[in-house]
């Protein structure tokens, strides 16, 4: 066995003893490297947004064009997130539960808004649904018009958003004992009575889970949103781009206002998450 | 009495009903109908325009893009910060998943929750604080200025930005699988008198190997493909601090939509492969993966 | 709709009601593997049948093809003379409670067992308030009173199967059926359970059909026994019938111990190692055989006059009086048995044995259950 170092010897005070080696290097590593990187640099935000105070933020969010970016990331993010509920809960259960020709290569293709660059979303969609794109021009024979406009935010945050509700309900779908829904039916039940009120209800808190991950991603998203977003301001800015803006003009104060209240709501959608996880382990006795 | 009947009487053709844990057949074809829509709507088809477009002029065209050296200069700084990005944080989350996974303190949670922290932080955001830090308003600016270093707007502050955004991903595919994993191999391993780095050699890494690879290359991908974080510091000068995705930008905006999408066309292969091998880790080696490792 | 209260059943008891249920000719195959063969079997109403065999035996299958969970390939099931082979499981109207219960964990107690009448179409659901006293019933019944607020997570694993029972009796069903219904809890639990299925059936008067695979439980609780083996009826009788005259090797050791001798038959004797056992041949024909009895079944006799010798291995003292560990001549395994005191052997003395009840079938009569399986 190599012998501790003298930090090891301080360290294994703190963790349970354990014959193996190794502690305090690598949670001494972990803890210098995870604050150099992590922390510090967070640190740097949130005091430099003390410095601000809350007078300071909300003076900085009541600004008109950055109330409006605001609400467009807000609304646009939840509109997003409903419907990767419906659809991605849909996608969840036929990828679980059906089988056909297929099947596998759409299961893996989920996972493609994780693994694609965002710019590179950023350009296919607005490239998708410009004027003379593959969507955007039969559209226009209707007069709909989806690049440059708050639809085309909704459509990225759409597509960003959908492996979040789908691969957190996906294992809740998969473990729905069949003796369920076959109790459901001796008591009676006809088949769309046994979905909604037997398997569905069972997951809705990785539903919930789903929406908030989707929720919370789409207001930060960046580079998939302003190729087709259009980025008129007060109109289809989205509040990362403002973030952006203000930089450019050096208006650090501001930048760093809007970046505090969008890490405010991230983390309180990340709070809702534990919370409902929680509850319904308790309650229920599964998440 | 005994009564072992064998009735002859009564054989008719039972009739089948679908069995009730079968949905209509109506509504499973509606069902998967509506998803595979929405998914070519939705999924495939910006993956299948990048690919069109790219090579909507041929190949010729598609491959002079490659030639332009401004092209060749953001390939170099990407391939570049990966380089550093990528074994950086594989170092750390090797270090993090060992602490975590081998003993017990308190505040694992905690701990985790920290070190999951940059993926709810918004691109811009992680590009922002390390303005806020390095940049000439920031807490070092002045004393950077002084000594003439250049991090933000310069490749440093790009790598540093990159590391950020990608840091939690090798640590959330080692954490969960090591912890499943427990502790039990190393202890005999040690106990038959190997030292501690020949049992992470030879016991741990084995074991860890495909999540190892899969978090990697899910590092990889980012780190290349990282766009928000990386247009804030950077500065968008050509051919020094441009990496693909920002000089994909700046072709898109210059209407130049072929060479776009053609450098477009090197990270969406990136994204296939690692897609593909999520899917072929899946299939083949489900184990090798930790079960329920929350998806970002 | 609600004319079942407990105490008006209790009143009617003695007077078998309840559902018959006739099963003719059922098959059922899952592929290539042969899960039902010609199963027929008639049902008494208020009857508590236990379906008993090893796993694979087909006990579970039969029942979901009562229940109308799996559709027979072949064959009839018959409630009260109505054929009942086409009906979906929605419209037969069984209770049935499962392995692991399946209760709905998103709903509280009282939710679960008022689910099947609350699912009732509007013509045939009864009103909020009558669905509140029914539910109420029931918690008394299952002695579950109060705790129709709480969700099955916080609840005992014998307390869940009550709220299962209950909600399948909310139903009012025809017959109820158990599957393995004590198979998940711990022994303790287990046996005041059985007691009380004993007690809910006369009580409810229902046709009860359950499925087991302890043997033990089966002849405590039921009125008869359907003995299956690979997919068929080995044999139909009250516990009595089977433990005394059981029908087939397979049923002989599944139930109960026993010891299977090989033996000749030659011109209407029965021999074993040479020597002559005073059983009848049965009409078998000559040729090798088998001999079936259990541990019980042996004495130990007089000097000269019994049909088998063995050697006292050990001795142990019981309250009953001595349990002697006796290796039988010409057979590989020793038995134990229980001797009064004053007719022991000493240790290592040679003891003739009697056979007191035996059955003999032929040696290709089925493959029997080695002793040790299917307990």
């Amino acid at each position: 066995m190599t012998s501790p170092s003298l930090v090891g010897k301080n360290a294994r005070r703190f963790a349970a003893p354990s014959v193996i080696p190794g502690f305090g290097l690598t949670f001494g590593y972990t803890l210098i490297y995870l604050g150099v990187i992590v922390l510090f640099p967070l640190a740097t935000l949130i005091w430099w947004s003390s410095g601000l105070g809350f007078s300071g933020l909300y003076a900085i969010a009541s600004e008109p064009r950055v109330a409006a970016s605001l609400r467009t990331t807000f609304f646009i993010s939840f509109a997003a997130a409903v419907v990767d509920l419906f659809f991605g809960l849909i996608v969840a259960w036929v990828l679980t539960r059906y089988d056909f020709p297929g099947r596998r290569l759409l299961d893996a293709f989920v996972d493609l808004p994780f693994a694609l660059p965002t710019a590179v979303a950023g350009i296919s969609l607005a490239a998708l649904y410009s004027p003379n794109g593959w969507f955007g021009a039969p559209l226009a024979d209707y007069d709909i018009k989806i690049a440059f406009t708050r639809w085309g935010i909704l459509v990225a945050l759409i597509f960003i958003g959908l492996p979040f509700v789908v691969r957190t309900v996906q294992p809740i779908i998969s473990e729905l004992e069949a003796e369920l829904e076959e109790a459901s039916a001796t008591l009676g039940a006809g088949r769309l009575q046994t979905v909604i009120r037997v398997m569905l209800p069972p997951l809705a808190p990785a539903l919930l889970t789903g929406f908030a991950l989707a929720f919370a991603r789409s207001i930060g998203e960046y580079g998939s949103v302003i190729f087709i977003a259009g980025n008129i301001a007060y109109v289809s800015e989205i509040a990362p781009l403002l973030i952006v803006v203000k930089l450019e003009q050096y208006d650090v104060p501001g930048a760093t206002g809007i970046a505090t209240i969008m890490l405010a709501i991230s983390f309180a959608a990340l709070l809702l998450i534990n919370l409902v996880q929680a509850w319904s382990r308790r309650r229920f006795g599964h998440v | 009495m005994s009564e072992i009947a064998v009735a002859s009487s009564g054989r008719s053709r039972g009739v089948k009903f679908r069995p009730v844990t079968h949905d209509s057949s109506f509504a499973r074809y509606t069902l998967i109908a509506t998803a595979v829509l929405f998914l070519a709507l939705f999924l495939f088809a910006p993956l299948a325009i990048v690919f069109v477009e790219a090579f909507s002029k041929g190949i010729g065209p598609f491959l002079t893009a490659f030639g332009d050296p401004d092209a060749r200069a953001a390939i170099r700084l990407t391939l570049l910060v990966a380089a550093i990005a990528v074994p950086a944080n594989l170092v750390f989350g090797l270090a993090a998943s060992w602490s975590i996974a081998k003993f017990s303190f308190p505040g694992k949670s905690v701990l985790i929750t920290l070190i999951d922290l940059p993926f709810s932080v918004s691109p811009v955001v992680a590009g922002l604080v390390y303005v806020l830090v390095f940049g000439g308003q920031g807490l070092f600016g002045p004393w950077l200025a002084a000594h003439g270093v250049q991090i933000i707007f310069a490749v440093p502050g790009i790598v540093l930005a990159t590391i950020f955004v990608t840091f939690p991903f090798v640590a959330r595919e080692l954490i969960p699988l090591m912890e499943e994993q427990g502790k039990i191999e190393e202890e005999a391993a040690l106990t038959l008198g190997a030292s501690g780095f020949k049992t992470f050699l030879t016991v741990t890494l084995p074991n860890i190997k495909w999540g190892l690879l899969y978090g990697v290359l899910l590092c990889n991908a980012r780190a290349m493909g990282e766009f928000g974080a990386v247009s804030v510091v950077s500065g968008h000068i050509r051919g020094l601090t441009n990496t693909i995705p920002l000089q994909v930008e700046i072709l898109y905006n210059e209407y130049n939509n072929v060479a776009a999408f053609a450098l477009a066309v090197l990270l969406a292969g990136l994204a296939l492969v690692t897609l593909g091998l999520k899917t072929f880790l899946e299939w083949r080696h489900a184990d090798a993966l930790s079960g329920r490792a929350r998806r970002h | 709709m609600l004319t079942r209260s407990p105490d008006a059943l209790a009143a009617t008891e003695g007077s078998k009601r309840g559902t018959s249920i006739r099963i003719e000719g059922v098959e059922q195959d899952f592929g290539a593997f042969p899960a039902l063969r010609d199963v027929s079997l008639d049902i008494q109403p208020g009857e508590l049948v236990a379906l008993l065999g090893p796993s694979g035996s087909g006990k579970t299958t039969l029942l979901r093809v009562i229940a109308g969970l799996n559709s027979p390939d072949r064959g009839r099931i018959l409630f009260d003379g109505e054929n009942a082979t086409n009906l979906p499981v929605q419209d037969r109207h069984v209770g049935m409670v499962f392995q692991n219960y399946a209760l709905f964990k998103h709903m509280t107690v009282a939710g679960n067992i008022a689910y099947g009448l609350r699912v009732r179409p509007r013509r045939t659901r009864p009103s909020r308030a009558a669905i509140k006293a029914r539910v109420t019933e029931l918690l008394q019944f299952v002695q579950l009173d109060g705790l129709g607020g709480r969700f099955p997570a916080q609840l005992s694993g014998g307390q869940r199967q009550r709220v299962a029972l209950a909600r399948a009796l909310a139903i009012e069903p025809r017959v109820l059926l158990l599957d393995e219904p004590f198979g998940a809890l711990d022994a303790r639990v287990r046996k005041d359970l059985r007691r009380w299925l004993r007690d809910i059936h006369k009580q409810t008067g229902l046709t009860t059909v359950f499925v087991t695979h302890d043997q033990d439980e089966a002849m405590e609780l039921a009125d008869r026994v359907v003995v299956l083996n690979e997919g068929r009826i080995e044999q139909i009788g009250t516990p009595e019938e089977l433990y005394d005259r059981p029908a087939s090797p397979f049923v002989i050791s599944f139930v109960g111990e026993a010891v299977a001798l090989p033996v000749t038959i030659s011109d209407g004797h029965v021999t074993f190692g040479g020597r002559e056992l005073h059983i009848d041949t049965h009409g078998l024909r000559s040729g090798p055989a088998r001999v079936f009895f259990r541990p019980a079944d042996i004495a130990v006799t007089a000097e000269g006059s019994g049909d088998l010798e063995g050697r006292v291995e050990s001795l142990r003292r019981t309250p009953a009086g001595v349990r002697a560990t006796i290796a039988i001549d010409g057979y590989d395994q020793t038995l134990e048995i229980d001797s009064p005191l004053d007719r022991s052997a000493s240790l290592g003395g040679r003891v003739p044995l009697s056979l007191v009840n035996a059955r003999i079938f032929a040696a290709d009569k089925n493959d029997f259950v080695d002793a040790g399986d299917g307990i």
